[in-house]
């Protein structure tokens, strides 16, 4: 399991409530599920809460008073929450940078040079080891797991966005970007069409209005 | 190898438009009302006929996994889950399902509820798919307003009610009893079976779970016949099926090809050949990395499909294979497989829990070469304590990668214990924790 850490050590805001455009999510979110399933809205709304958090701090994280919240709409214990939150990986337990750079160093990335691609991330970013936020808040970097896009590899998640097909120079450069505040478009950032082979299709040739 | 005309996922790079008015031009929602009238039994029947086996890894047959599901309500509602937590190393192929053809997949879980009586289908998405899920909501959006699904879907009669669940960053919920847990709300820790989720599945009702590509081949079947799909591929191993290729090929990609098709030849053709040549290959991983290694020597002549590969001890898995060239590190690369287990190890049973992390920290060793020679055979044994003695197949998952490096490549790991021992003096010194000076006797010995 991920390395979080404890929640009383984190510095927690003394309360939390959801917000307007929050609210319209929940109630969306709320009837997809039986009336008497309600717990099965824990994921979505921690979601809820660290988006907002993202959006109205410049951190996305959900502080134990979110959690808390949580568990008063969803009708659960707390504590059902606070387990739930610290199971996954893609919730954070304490405050991060505005932009959270999530490293994939698994074996299929790392043949395709994730370790360049994390040591630019460092060098961009002025951080030290996996974990850590730069010093001037803008970045927090975490070595992530498998993200599922292989034959991009190696890729590194921006906040919900894959860039893909990088290499040390090209992180750099999206790290500059993402630093003037540009959101370079998501993708590979090599010529390529998604999975597609590099240099063109081939496969998915035949019909003539594909061609390009 | 597979022809154009007869690849299922003919949008499968996103050239064309994803959205519903470029899915119905390629032929998705064209006549569904049509295949559900045909009724349960018989759509069942032809998956069956097809001889789909479960494009997730397991390659149970889809057709019967169906039947599974109680026939008549016993005042349960039933429920199709369909399996989006892509998250195993290597696999990318139910991404270009659900950001390029959203549709197939729409229409094919109406069909497959249909038939297994649900109303109701929930899509389990590992969370970091943001974009992916995105693209799948708009197609749903879309189905929706134009009476494709909700109530009388399509026309048919039959109200239908698709919604998606996103994950947030944890493998074991890939394990379907996991996922469900996950949806329901908790962590996403298996459950024991039995009960089965076909008798007590998703909030204790009759659930079937499907992989996305189970689950999107399914209206293209149902219209193109079972006689058609089972004339590709081989005898017990039919179709088509969504591969990848990633490593150190030149042209790493995404692709649908036949089942049955030698490896080297995919190699060949998909990945643009091994980086420096067909000689320069070390080994190839074929279908995810809980299928074990297997070196050049069998990649020159296994066939790509279930039955092959397990005649080889290895597996099909999710068809997305690594392939390594000689400059690969061979125990590092198995090695980062071992961290990736322990990391995504749920913590419930014990043998999992202890044994990824010991497995890891042994595996680590290994790539420096600090260990004892009889330590391979220990850590083949730890292996085999894990392996079924879980309730689900993640232990069984993590000993897979090491017991296939074991069996072909433990010269290159005795090698480098020996190259340890001689560069550092050899003896029981190589033991010694890492960051304890080597060279200072350790007490009581």
């Amino acid at each position: 399991m991920s390395a979080h850490s404890p929640i009383d050590q984190i510095e927690q805001p003394a309360s939390f409530a959801f917000d307007e455009e929050s609210e319209a999510e929940i109630a969306t979110i709320l009837a997809k599920y039986p009336a008497e399933r309600k717990a099965s809205g824990t994921l979505p709304l921690l979601y809820v809460a660290q988006k907002q958090m993202g959006r109205l701090t410049g951190s996305a994280w959900v502080p134990r008073v979110a959690m808390d919240e949580i568990a008063r709409r969803l009708e659960v214990a707390p504590i059902r929450v606070y387990e739930v939150a610290t199971f996954y990986l893609m919730f954070n337990t304490k405050p991060i940078g505005r932009y959270h750079l999530q490293v994939c160093t698994t074996t299929s990335c790392w043949l395709r040079g994730s370790d360049d691609v994390v040591a630019a991330c460092k060098k961009a970013t002025g951080i030290g080891a996996f974990g850590q936020s730069s010093a001037d808040g803008l970045f927090t970097l975490t070595e992530v797991e498998c993200l599922g896009a292989c034959s991009n590899a190696p890729i590194l998640q921006v906040d919900d966005d894959f860039y893909e097909d990088l290499d040390g120079p090209r992180t750099v450069e999206l790290i500059e970007a993402l630093r003037r505040g540009e959101r370079p478009t998501p993708g590979p950032t090599i010529d390529r069409m998604g999975s597609a082979p590099a240099g063109g299709r081939k496969t998915l040739t035949d019909s003539p209005a594909d061609q390009g | 190898m597979l022809q154009d005309k007869d690849r299922i996922f003919t949008n499968l790079y996103g050239q064309q438009d994803w959205r519903l008015a470029g899915a119905r031009q390629r032929g998705d929602w064209a006549d569904t009302a049509a295949i559900l009238a045909r009724g349960r039994d018989a759509i069942i029947n032809e998956m069956k006929a097809s001889g789909l086996r479960g494009r997730g890894g397991a390659g149970f047959p889809t057709g019967v996994k169906w039947s599974f599901m109680p026939k008549n309500s016993d005042g349960r509602p039933h429920y199709l889950v369909i399996n989006g937590d892509e998250s195993e190393p290597g696999t990318c192929k139910d991404r270009e399902i659900l950001r390029h053809e959203p549709h197939k997949l729409v229409e094919s879980a109406l069909i497959a509820s249909f038939a297994m009586g649900a109303h109701a289908a929930y899509i389990y998405i590992r969370g970091e798919f943001f974009n992916e899920a995105r693209h799948l909501q708009i197609a749903i959006d879309e189905a929706y307003a134009a009476g494709l699904i909700g109530k009388n879907a399509a026309g048919s009669g039959w109200d239908f009610d698709f919604y998606i669940h996103r994950g947030a960053g944890a493998y074991i919920c890939g394990e379907e009893t996991a996922l469900l847990e996950s949806l329901e709300g908790k962590k996403g820790q298996p459950r024991m079976k039995p009960p089965f989720p076909a008798a007590m599945g998703l909030y204790g009702c009759p659930t079937t779970v499907n992989n996305v590509e189970s689950i999107s081949v399914a209206s293209t079947i149902l219209r193109r016949g079972a006689t058609w799909f089972s004339s590709l591929g081989r005898p017990n191993n039919a179709g088509t099926k969504l591969m990848a290729i990633s490593g150190h090929v030149n042209t790493p990609c995404v692709f649908e090809e036949e089942l049955g098709v030698p490896l080297k030849d995919i190699i060949e053709k998909h990945g643009g050949g091994v980086r420096g040549g067909w000689d320069n290959l070390l080994a190839v991983i074929p279908g995810g990395c809980s299928v074990p290694v297997l070196p050049k020597a069998i990649c020159e002549t296994v066939l790509m499909d279930y039955d092959s590969l397990r005649a080889e001890r290895s597996g099909l898995g999710t068809a997305c294979m690594i392939v390594m060239d000689k400059s690969t590190d061979i125990v590092r690369a198995i090695a980062r497989f071992s961290q990736f287990f322990k990391h995504e190890s749920c913590g419930q049973c014990t043998p999992c829990r202890e044994g990824t992390g010991w497995m890891m920290r042994v595996m680590q060793r290994m790539v420096e070469g600090r260990a004892e020679l009889e330590e391979i055979d220990m850590l083949e044994q730890v292996t085999r304590q894990v392996e079924g003695h879980t309730i689900c197949a993640l232990g069984d998952a993590a000993a897979w990668p090491i017991q296939g490096l074991i069996r072909h490549f433990r010269p290159v790991m005795e090698d480098r214990i020996q190259a340890y021992k001689a560069a550092h003096g050899g003896g029981r010194i190589t033991q010694v924790p890492q960051g304890v000076p080597v060279g200072i006797p350790v007490a009581a010995e």
